[in-house]
């Protein structure tokens, strides 16, 4: 259990960093915009409650907001990522399965699964995130095109870091 | 309260992410300047925009009041245009003719159409039956003769101009009397023609021409001037070309003369036709 808060610990303040030191100077145009702190949200443990999940994902998304500027836009996309997270699993999971508290990650739920996962969850993610940045829906269009390109840009940055860190554990 | 309890348990996930979505958009639009103008403005523009509708909607079933009223509206604006005003007014001037002890009534009217280029040339006037216009009567302007009236209704006549083929007006020149006529040759609107003036007279230039009294014009009436005497070659009669007074081209106002006495007399001619 110890062992798992501080392994979440780490992760989180390494997915922060990484975000708000450095993926928010990289963008395709304002139209391709990756968003990798998500993935906290994606990899904490099948077994955490989900008042604390909704917690944790309000709170890594306010803190991304800070960071940004922007309060409670990411904030509320994570929200609604945490819920479609919980519906998802709930959906393609059975939780008795498990034991010692396993992750929904690629090494352990295998690349099909993972790849459809963090796909669903982005875009759900991205979808409220641009939507509410843009807050009208004049440029519904517009809002679109960013919300899949900047999907792709994510759920492939998500995919290269799977890979080079947790390709080791399995099953 | 058991159950609802059971409820919210069951599906806490739903409740979670309604609260805390609440939360996040509540610090969205209290901390974003953008969106919170956003949400007003829209707000504003959805209120407005469904007032606006309902209003479409509203706006078709009253339409037909709306078209009445407008219509009333119309016609009301309609009966204050000048145009739309006919003077009904009407100045009688009464004329005792001394000598002839014969009474003439005039009655003023306006011409309405008019022509003067055509072979017979009609006038309207914005007179009729109402104002004492009656089929027969002559009709002159200030200068001179104008025409007879041919034909009359409730509010309008039309009056067979001097420029007309068949208007013949008998004529006094110097104590001569002709008949005027237009047309056969001349469509000239400034002349007309006296003929039957016997060839042996010497008419001179600048003559008076007016209305002899065998003319439902009262005697003396002005009809012009004599512009040019020509004798023809074994003819009796000159030809006289007369000046008219009346600018039939111009001819804004007219006076209709009334004969109270020629019923009278042509009461009186008609038993000689029947006998």
């Amino acid at each position: 259990m110890g062992r798992v808060v501080i392994t979440n610990s780490i992760r989180f303040l390494l997915l922060i960093a990484t975000q708000v030191f450095l993926l928010k100077n990289i963008g395709y145009y304002n139209l391709s915009i990756p968003y990798m702190y998500i993935l906290f949200i994606l990899i904490l443990p099948f077994g955490i409650p989900n008042g604390l999940l909704f917690l944790f994902a309000f709170l890594t998304g306010l803190t991304i907001d800070v960071f940004y500027d922007t309060l409670g836009l990411n904030a509320a996309a994570c929200t609604v990522m945490a819920f479609v997270r919980i519906v998802f699993i709930s959906l393609t999971v059975q939780r008795d399965g498990f034991d010692n508290e396993p992750e929904p990650s690629l090494g352990i739920m295998g690349f099909r699964w993972f790849i459809f996962y963090a796909f669903i969850l982005t875009f759900s993610h991205h979808f409220i995130l641009f939507t509410f940045e843009n807050f009208k829906f004049t440029e519904i269009g517009y809002t679109l095109i960013r919300v899949i390109l900047s999907t792709l840009f994510t759920v492939f940055l998500i995919l290269i870091t799977e890979f080079a860190f947790f390709r080791k554990k399995v099953r | 309260m058991r159950n609802l309890w059971l409820f919210i348990s069951k599906y806490n996930a739903f409740f979670l992410l309604i609260i805390f979505f609440t939360i996040s958009l509540i610090l969205l639009i209290k901390n974003n300047s953008y969106q919170r103008a956003s949400v007003w403005n829209s707000s504003n523009q959805l209120i407005g925009r469904s007032y606006e509708r309902v209003n479409e909607i509203s706006s078709y079933l009253t339409l037909g009041k709306t078209n009445d009223s407008l219509a009333a509206e119309n016609a009301k604006l309609r009966n204050q245009l000048a145009t739309s005003f006919k003077s009904d007014s009407i100045k009688q001037i009464t004329v005792r003719d001394t000598t002839l002890k014969q009474q003439y009534t005039y009655t003023v009217a306006r011409v309405i159409n008019n022509s003067v280029h055509q072979k017979n040339n009609y006038l309207t006037i914005n007179r009729g039956t109402k104002h004492g216009i009656a089929k027969g009567m002559g009709v002159t302007s200030a200068k001179g003769i104008v025409g007879i009236v041919l034909n009359v209704n409730e509010n309008f006549a039309t009056i067979r101009s001097l420029l007309h083929t068949e208007t013949k007006v008998s004529a006094n020149v110097n104590g001569n009397i002709g008949s005027l006529v237009w047309g056969d040759g001349n469509y000239d609107p400034r002349f007309a023609y006296l003929k039957d003036i016997q060839s042996h007279l010497i008419i001179k230039k600048g003559a008076r021409v007016v209305t002899s009294e065998f003319s439902l014009f009262p005697e003396g009436t002005n009809i012009g001037y004599v512009a040019e005497t020509r004798a023809k070659d074994g003819d009796s009669s000159l030809d006289i070309k007369v000046k008219l007074d009346t600018d039939f081209a111009t001819l804004q106002y007219v006076y209709v003369i009334n004969n109270l006495l020629s019923a009278e007399q042509l009461s009186l001619e008609a038993q000689n036709k029947v006998e």
